[in-house]
């Protein structure tokens, strides 16, 4: 049921949705974390349904909070929506009119579900800097989408704003292109020497899975531009010849191996509540994503600024991916503080090099981590 | 105001200090067998699934029940999350005479009626590419030659590598008969470097002296790590739960001993009758067809010690030093009860009674129903007594385990005060509406002090997934990965019938079953039985 309150309170609400789970017959919310939307009002209907799904693998609390600072009066109105379609989850549509806009974060405070992950998501738009939004403090995870606009925000604002805990829906795009590569070797171990990835222009996640192959390969990955949809193709060029991955229509790939039959492989473009379910399932920090930042170093975020503006003209760049002096090389590595019992581990992330000027100021992955305490 | 974000010492382990064996195993086991050569693996990169190897699967039995409704759809789901290696080859043996499209289309039947995720024609175009079938009998040596030649073809169409599993959904007494067969044509061997291995479901056997018998024919052709032994209920989220219950958290472990608890009760309850299984039925019972695997399977892993680590061999030694520890009473009478369901109205539908159904000789003395009380004689549960029932045509289908603790020694309350406070309770519900409950006292609202008991609940459909994976799902992943500490183990199996046996002997000599009104909880010996010592059956 929906239940519309008007010019209303962060205690309104959190009674109303106490007052109809009362009601509804169930007394207790099974949800496991609290998932905050900000977005506007454009995005927030697919959002809401994309989390709505996401919500029956993983009940949650879901906040979409739509900022209206044109208003000329400051206040709150929301619709809390519990039951029927809702699922096992609850949700809370809230529009801050006015003033208020600038102050979600005292909105969203009080109905935070207590000693439970707080994860915030944003649809479209994206703060440069996640981490330290108003709504973004309040969260452990933050999700953004660098292809939720129509103009994808560049891969140099993702760098810069990175903190430990952020993922980017770009990088969940990959992760079956991913598994199926890594298969796809694990069938037939040999040395790659060398990687093409092919994609639609002015597509994040073919970055991103362009730098992930040249950091774990160690080899350079040339990433050249077609029509598309999405990622188009991943061509290895190995010492027992050339394993690939290609997809024209984004929805069956060919898997091509040396010395074996080509293979359907289903590998169709997901919804976006499929990409949600797999962000929610861990709530901690994607060390891999965080490597894979990592290993962009200033050449690659140069080419590929240079590939952006002209999605016209295919354009081919060379992603070298080699840790040395990237806009994230002032982070320490996260490997090397958790890794004690596993020696490799800590060789492969290297030393960082302290970069003057290129990266953000202060980011210290300990920031809170061991203040537990202090959470409300 | 920022919420913290990372987990710290995740391996729990101490810096400073050497991993032990057990926890390099685990990193290993982690990391996976590949982990070592092939680059885009890593252990913390934990989006990526484990898929299997490429590798195919060879079921006999396809017509059956449990391959049309659990196993086709299942190896369906797994291709449709992306677990299964592109190439996967599935072949079908039977009697039927079917060519490769007919047996397609019967896994399409199948998976459309009982898959438990969305139908994709892609996916599904993916997977049928790789459909054989085979026909013939069981033991006819022609019929197996050309299986040979199936797999050998798909080594070269498909990219199987040789990799094979066998699925035998068959009757026990057509086991000697197909693995003879696989090892005739030289089918239980692969080339260098690939795996064959065997997967069988019980019964395995009807008692020591049978079961013996068939782990001899099984272990004659497969060495041991080959055969996996499928017990359902271990692939079961909520089992696997246990252990995570148990040995994850603080708050139930200092209590899980004969300090606090006071019995443990284990149900599994079925409300439908033996249907068209009259023929397997018969002669089985309750008791061998549940007792001896699932509820002692329970029973191990609610008692067990905590394993020095979650691979296979760990945990199969705590559940092994277990079901070792298992004494049964001197009264058997007493303790042990066995019923047969007269006819009645279950839950509003009339029923027959066991005697009246097809097939079965009026005279027969099988058991739908089973209770025994057994003990485990180790420190930790000395003088705790194990219920454990199971039954056809029972109240309602559930199973579950209900941790009973003691009474608290000393209550500051006037018995009329505590009237209505029971023991409190820690129910692990298996199936269905998976969860966790906890029985406690609470005050009632008002002037007086007055405490009842209440029950808190965790739902598992409410906090994680609504759709989890069904057991033959992980099973069958777990198989082509060659992971297997969900299966129990040839010594586990011969144990629990060390237990059943002496029972069976008992009532072999002793009279005959109870009967029981269908749709009631048991004959009511089962009451006297736990009567006797003070205590009486949740109602589940």
């Amino acid at each position: 049921m929906i239940k519309h309150l008007d010019s209303t309170t962060s205690a309104k609400i959190a009674g109303a949705l106490i007052d109809i789970r009362k009601e509804a017959g169930a007394a207790t919310t099974g949800a496991v974390l609290t998932l905050v939307i900000e977005t506007d009002e454009r995005h927030h209907y697919y959002a809401l349904r994309a989390a709505r799904e996401a919500s029956r693998a993983h009940p949650s609390r879901i906040l979409v909070v739509i900022p209206h600072p044109e208003q000329p009066f400051s206040g709150l109105d929301a619709e809390v929506r519990v039951g029927d379609e809702m699922g096992p989850g609850e949700a809370v549509v809230m529009r801050l009119n006015g003033e208020l806009a600038d102050h979600a974060d005292a909105v969203v405070l009080p109905l935070l579900l207590p000693d439970t992950p707080v994860v915030t998501w944003w649809p479209a738009e994206s703060p440069v800097d996640p981490a330290s939004a108003p709504l973004g403090k309040l969260a452990m995870r933050r999700i953004t989408d660098a292809s939720g606009t129509h103009q994808p925000s560049s891969l140099t604002e993702r760098l810069r704003g990175y903190s430990p805990g952020d993922t980017d829906l770009a990088w969940t795009r990959c992760t079956p292109w991913r598994s199926m590569l890594a298969a796809a070797l694990d069938q037939l171990p040999t040395t790659v020497k060398g990687v093409t990835v092919t994609a639609e222009v002015d597509n994040p996640s073919s970055t991103l899975l362009a730098v992930w192959l040249g950091w774990r390969l160690g080899v350079p990955v040339t990433l050249s531009t077609d029509k598309g949809p999405g990622i188009t193709g991943v061509h290895l060029a190995t010492d027992a010849g050339e394993i690939s991955l290609t997809r024209p229509d984004g929805m069956l790939a060919v898997l091509s191996m040396p010395e074996q039959p080509d293979r359907h492989v289903a590998l169709k473009r997901r919804e976006l509540a499929d990409l949600l379910t797999e962000e929610l399932r861990r709530l901690d920090v994607d060390e891999t994503y965080e490597e894979v930042l990592r290993h962009i170093t200033d050449h690659d975020v140069a080419a590929i600024d240079e590939v952006a503006p002209t999605p016209a003209r295919p354009t081919t760049i060379t992603v070298t991916a080699q840790p040395k002096d990237g806009p994230l090389g002032d982070q320490p590595a996260r490997h090397q503080a958790q890794s004690a019992g596993e020696p490799e581990a800590a060789a492969k992330a290297g030393p960082a090099k302290a970069k003057a000027g290129a990266a953000k100021p202060a980011a210290e992955p300990e920031q809170g981590g061991d203040k537990r305490g202090d959470a409300p | 105001m920022s919420i913290p974000s990372a987990p710290q010492n995740k391996g729990g382990s101490h810096p400073g200090f050497q991993l032990s064996q057990a926890e390099k195993t685990q990193l290993a086991h982690e990391t996976g067998p590949e982990g070592a050569t092939n680059p885009l693996r890593d252990a913390v990169d934990r989006r990526l699934p484990r898929i299997a190897g490429p590798c195919g699967l060879v079921m006999f039995g396809v017509t059956g029940d449990l391959s049309r409704k659990k196993l086709m759809p299942a190896i369906y789901d797994l291709a449709n999350r992306g677990l299964l290696p592109p190439g996967f080859a599935l072949v079908g043996f039977a009697r039927r005479d079917w060519a490769d499209q007919d047996f397609a289309e019967e896994v399409h039947q199948a998976v459309k009626e009982h898959a438990r995720t969305p139908y994709r024609e892609e996916v599904w175009r993916q997977l049928s590419e790789g459909f054989r079938f085979v026909s013939g009998e069981f033991g006819d040596k022609q019929a197996f030659i050309e299986l040979k030649e199936t797999i050998d073809k798909l080594d070269a169409e498909r990219g199987t590598n040789g990799n094979h599993a066998f699925y035998l959904s068959v009757p026990p007494k057509f086991f000697p008969g197909v693995v003879e067969q696989l090892h005739e044509v030289g089918l239980d061997q692969g080339p260098e470097g690939s795996w064959r291995r065997v997967i069988i479901e019980k019964p395995f056997g009807h008692d020591l002296a049978s079961a013996r018998e068939l782990n001899a024919i099984v272990d004659s052709v497969f060495p041991a790590k080959s055969v996996f032994r499928i017990d359902h209920y271990l692939g079961k989220e909520t089992v696997q739960n246990i252990l995570a219950l148990r040995f994850a958290n603080e708050m139930f472990e200092p209590i899980w001993s004969r300090d606090h608890v006071d019995h443990v009760q284990i149900t599994m309850a079925e409300d439908i009758g033996i249907g068209g299984r009259a023929g397997y039925y018969d002669g089985i019972g309750a008791a061998r067809d549940v007792i001896q695997n699932h509820l002692l399977q329970l029973l191990a892993l609610t008692a067990m010690e905590e394993p020095v680590s979650f691979d296979a061999d760990a945990i199969a030694a705590e559940k092994t030093k277990v079901l070792s520890a298992i004494r049964l009473p001197d009264d058997l009478g007493t303790y042990s009860v066995r019923g047969q369901y007269a006819a009645g109205w279950q839950g509003g539908e009339k029923v027959i009674g066991y005697l009246q159904e097809d097939g079965i000789a009026p005279d027969s003395v099988t058991d739908t129903y089973a209770a025994v009380k057994l003990e485990v004689n180790t420190r930790r549960w000395a003088g705790v007594p194990f219920y454990l029932r199971t039954g056809k045509r029972l109240g309602r289908r559930v199973t579950e385990i209900a941790v009973v603790f003691k009474r608290s020694p000393f209550l500051p309350f006037t018995p009329t005060q505590t009237e209505e406070l029971g023991q409190n309770a820690l129910v692990i519900r298996v199936q269905p509406d998976e969860g966790v409950t906890v029985r406690f006292g609470s005050k009632v609202p008002g002037t007086s002090m007055e405490v009842r008991d209440v029950n808190m609940d965790f739902a598992y459909g409410e906090a994680f997934t609504e759709s989890s994976p069904e057991a033959y799902e992980r099973l069958i992943l777990d198989v082509l990965l060659g992971d297997a500490p969900l299966f129990p183990r040839v010594e586990e199996v011969e144990l629990g019938w060390e237990v059943l046996d002496p029972i069976e002997d008992y009532w072999t000599a002793n009279g005959k079953p109870e009967q029981y009104t269908s749709g009631t909880w048991g004959p009511a010996k089962a009451d006297e039985m736990l009567a006797k010592d003070g205590r009486s059956w949740r109602r589940p």
